[in-house]
């Protein structure tokens, strides 16, 4: 039976697809192709998902060697949770990207483009799908290295620079989990998720399990941008092309998190990770910093793209805060936003891109009286913003509302003070934009511009509405996360 | 389902739903100036033809609760009609349609710009209102509060200039900061304590919190409604007076001043309950802020020129009394703050389209200037007359009764000084209102007035109707009274 491999065919379809991509002419095809294997890729994690969806957990072994030994592909209810959201990020990505792809990047690179897209997807998959520690680290590479190359395409010529930053951060971060991978195997040996989680207590020499810990620490935090190691992220989210802005902004921080999840949670185990080492105490002033800061330096952005990458900073400190509260009612809001904030920052970059297609600048400064030249965009835009602020009746409600109900519990007044604070400072960079978008007079340069083209505008708006309809409904993610984190903490 | 309860529901859904419609159907039309007129009279006509089918339904209908669908843990977004909601609701919609007669011969005769967005986002506001006054539990109300908010930003900067957007930032930072900060917070404690948000008669806070932390609770909602307009959270209502004046009149004279104190009203006699507050003195603090904001801001309209300033202080000084008559929680206070929830805005709103008038036909604004107009503009002035006399609360008109029952209630909370205030702030009243009728009618104008007349009908008309309807409502009033008595408080 087919179904048996879909854990493994999830990652290897994509990647055979990639290079297959190279080879193929012109962009309207490699488009095809990859856009096919995305929405494939989004069929079987949804397959996936629903076989796991009630706390089950799916495992596949690698050419059948047995588990310890052999490569585990293993899927629980948070793994498969954050595939479908990575594969349908990329499927509307992928189909909304043809006249992106056109408009930002030179026409040689058009299938090279698709494949680095490809292989990126590969990636992000595989680090989701994989049961074993050295597996993580080769996915992550594979996309990591995939992401430098899209970063690298901007038309700007600071995309190279941003490109090296990340390199350099990437690498350093990389290299990181690496040797925390390393220590757990020198002490175990075992590279199987599952057997470190049964056999890392029973290892004698503390400290180099400690130092393990320590390295996986900073080396994820790299990954997920946390203050302080947040320095690469706004440039490579502001000069990539925008199709990588979209993808990357609602996937690759939320792939880190979910690492984050599998390292402290499952092979650490919850009681080393927050009784023993005390992963919140770093972590919860970590996130405040980075929410505060990152929220403070939004406001002054001159460039729109450069401020929705700051605020993702501060999103990430909400999601990182969720953990820190070291409760079962923390890690669930934590989940929630994760979910929630990949629609409404893939909406917000996604409209970035209508934008660039016609103004051609995402300059606060040129998107005066956008509002009344392309109503469409621009309202998906609010509605976006509106989100990530944390209105009601849109998804970053309810994430605020479990998240600041998780804090209550804790009887942190303080910081349920801080974040209803910063929601307020989301509030003044959001507006900013809406102001220049509705109640300026347009400039002489946008004059006869139109709406974006329908199939960008149609995929805008199927993010926008995702965002409403889990504002509304949201027991799909609600029960996922509950199930989620049930699973996490046994 | 019964028979009543369906009806029930579709009259319900059907309030919110007119205005919806009735703003997309503007939207469409957009192109066609007579059609979308003829539109938003038509709109507002069913508006108050539903609410009345509302009121016909009688008592048997109160209280019970109508879902449309979960969002977050077990609160529904939900609606039910209980008396206080629906002298809301026939205030708002009985005025809006008055309103809608005014705005347009005010927008046709001062020429201004973007009239489908204006409608438009008129009719939003009106939806949102609707929803404030069924609303059966704290967050579907909170839900529709900031529905308000936003929809009514675009009324006050609509104008677009420098003022416009300055007055409307501050409008919303003041409603949008104050909502988030406190009474975000405020719901997700009682929450968190309660785990309910159901408004229950005779509340749902009892015995749950000790004396010191309710008062602090109380004073979260009453400054988290700001709407409400205490001191020091209320420079966004002088600040949206950059508004057109058909909005001034009927949002910050009616519509959303009035949703503050109703959200005030309903969280005193539902939430908290009237008992509990006057058993642990939990209101004691807010009592004084209101007095002191109801004085202070009569001494600030004293001092104001430009009319519209002066008449948006007053407001913000008759929002004191009726949040003063909701906190003094005893029956015959909350009876005269209801009371004062209808007759200030019949008074207030003529009073607004008086000064739209005066604008209309003269181009001033400022009070000093006004010297003689009555002499040209007879009808304006008288109604102009009527009204301030409605609001400092002499009979035979309106204001007289809800006076009465204020003061009455003040004496029966044992707080005679509350009385006095009460009494110190009409004769406050009539120092600001009066001397405006009173020189126009008796002074000499200051310039050659021959060719200044009257407004068009379209602005004129409204203002009559509106003044006819303080002295009407005199005799009506006992009616309204009980109508309130179904509350049963007591």
């Amino acid at each position: 039976m087919i179904a048996t491999h879909y854990p493994i065919l999830q990652v290897v379809i994509p990647l055979i697809a990639a290079p297959l991509c190279s080879l193929l002419p012109r962009s309207k095809l490699p488009w095809l192709l990859a856009t096919v294997v995305a929405w494939i890729a989004f069929a079987i994690s949804i397959s996936l998902m629903l076989q796991v969806k009630d706390g089950g957990t799916l495992s596949y072994e690698l050419g059948s060697w047995p588990a310890p030994w052999g490569i585990q592909y293993y899927i629980d209810t948070i793994g498969a949770f954050v595939l479908v959201l990575v594969t349908a990020i990329a499927s509307i990505t992928l189909l909304a990207s043809r006249q992106l792809v056109e408009n930002e990047i030179d026409s040689s690179k058009h299938s090279l483009f698709y494949t680095a897209f490809l292989l990126c997807l590969t990636g992000l998959l595989g680090i989701v799908a994989t049961g074993d520690a050295f597996n993580v680290f080769v996915f992550l590479e594979i996309s990591s290295l995939a992401s430098y190359a899209m970063i690298a395409m901007g038309d700007n010529r600071k995309a190279l620079t941003a490109s090296y930053e990340y390199l350099i951060m990437g690498t350093i971060g990389a290299t990181f989990i690496l040797i925390g991978i390393g220590l757990l195997y020198m002490q175990t040996g075992t590279l199987n998720m599952l057997d470190l989680k049964a056999r890392i207590h029973e290892v004698d020499s503390f400290r180099s399990i400690h130092a393990a810990f320590a390295f996986f620490t900073v080396g994820i935090c790299l990954k997920l941008a946390l203050f302080p190691l947040h320095h690469w992220l706004p440039n490579a989210y502001a000069y990539a092309p925008s199709v990588v802005s979209i993808f990357l902004a609602a996937t690759a921080t939320k792939v880190a998190l979910y690492l984050l999840y599998r390292v402290f949670y499952t092979i650490f185990g919850f009681e080393f990770s927050f009784d023993l080492l005390h992963l919140g105490y770093i972590l919860l002033p970590l996130s405040i910093i980075a929410i505060v800061m990152s929220s403070f330096t939004a406001i002054f952005q001159p460039g729109v793209k450069r401020l929705l990458a700051y605020s993702s900073l501060g999103q990430i400190g909400y999601m990182t805060m969720g953990i820190a509260l070291e409760t079962k009612a923390g890690l669930i809001a934590s989940i929630i936003h994760l979910f929630n904030h990949a629609f409404i920052k893939g909406a917000l970059f996604m409209c970035m891109a209508c934008l660039l297609s016609r103004i051609h600048s995402t300059r606060l400064v040129h998107l005066a009286g956008a509002g009344r030249v392309m109503p469409w965009t621009s309202a998906a835009f609010v509605l976006g913003g509106l989100a990530l602020i944390g209105v009601p009746l849109t998804s970053g409600f309810v994430s605020k509302w479990y998240l600041i109900l998780a804090i209550l519990e804790k009887d942190y007044w303080w910081l349920a003070v801080i974040v209803l604070f910063t929601s307020l400072l989301s509030v003044i960079y959001i507006w900013r934009v809406i102001e220049q978008m509705y109640f300026r007079e347009p400039n002489e340069g946008c004059v006869g511009i139109k709406e974006a083209s329908p199939l960008l505008l149609a995929c805008t708006w199927v993010m926008v509405l995702m965002t409403l309809y889990f504002g509304i409904d949201s027991r799909y993610p609600i029960e996922m996360a509950t199930v989620a984190a049930q699973a996490l903490l046994e | 389902m019964s028979d009543l309860s369906q009806s029930l529901q579709i009259n319900i859904f059907a309030s919110i739903l007119v205005p919806v419609i009735g703003a997309l159907l503007i939207f469409a039309c957009a192109r066609f100036r007579g059609l979308i007129e003829l539109l938003f009279v038509g709109t507002a006509l069913c508006l108050l033809a539903v609410t009345i089918s509302i009121v016909n339904m009688g008592p048997e209908a109160f209280y019970q609760s109508i879902t449309l669908f979960t969002i977050i843990d077990s609160i529904p977004i939900a609606f039910h009609v209980e008396p206080l909601g629906i002298l809301y609701a026939c205030v708002a919609s009985g005025l809006w349609l008055v309103t809608t007669i005014y705005a347009i011969g005010y927008m046709n005769a001062n020429k201004e710009k973007h009239l489908a967005r204006f409608y438009m986002c008129f009719c939003f506001a009106m939806a949102a209102v609707m929803g404030i006054a069924y609303s059966a539990n704290l967050l579907t109300l909170f839900i529709f509060y900031e529905l308000l908010t936003l929809s009514t930003y675009p009324l006050v900067a609509h104008k677009g200039t420098d003022d416009a957007k300055a007055g409307a930032r501050v409008y919303l930072g003041i409603l949008i900061g104050t909502s988030i900060g406190f009474l975000l917070m405020a719901i997700l404690w009682t929450w968190s304590i309660t785990g309910t948000l159901d408004f229950s008669v005779g509340g749902i806070l009892e015995n749950e919190l000790p004396d010191g932390l309710l008062m602090l609770l109380f004073a979260l909602y009453a400054f988290g409604i700001g709407k409400a307009a205490l001191m020091p959270f209320h420079r966004w209502l002088p600040s949206a007076m950059v508004a057109p004046t058909p909005v001034s009149a009927l949002l910050h004279a009616v519509a959303v001043v009035k949703a503050g104190v109703f959200c005030v009203l309903k969280i005193t006699v539902y939430v908290f309950g009237i008992d509990v507050l006057t058993n642990t003195g939990a209101n004691s603090p807010i009592i004084w802020v209101a007095t002191a904001t109801m004085l202070l801001a009569s001494l600030v309209a004293l001092q104001q020129d430009n009319l519209k300033a002066r008449l948006a202080y007053s407001t913000v000084s008759q929002l004191a009394y009726i949040v003063l008559g909701a906190v003094l929680a005893t029956s015959t206070s909350i009876m005269g703050s209801s009371l004062h929830l209808a007759t200030h805005a019949v008074g207030k709103i003529t009073l607004f389209f008086c000064a739209g008038a005066i604008y209309t036909a003269t181009k001033k604004t400022l009070v000093s200037d006004m010297h003689g107009l009555g002499r040209v503009m007879p009808f304006t002035f008288a109604a102009y007359t009527i009204a301030a006399i409605s609001i400092i609360g002499l009979p035979p008109l309106a204001g007289s009764w809800s006076k009465w029952f204020l003061i009455d209630g003040a004496i029966s909370a044992d707080r005679l000084i509350i009385a006095i205030a009460f009494l110190v702030s009409t004769i406050l009243n009539i120092i600001y209102l009066m001397p405006i009728a009173i020189n126009g009618f008796m002074l000499k104008p200051k310039q050659a007035s021959s060719d200044i007349h009257e407004a068009p009908f379209a602005v004129v008309m409204p203002l009559c109707v509106t003044a006819g309807l303080c002295l009407v409502l005199f005799f009506l009033l006992p009616y309204v009274y009980d109508f309130l008595l179904l509350l049963n408080l007591r």
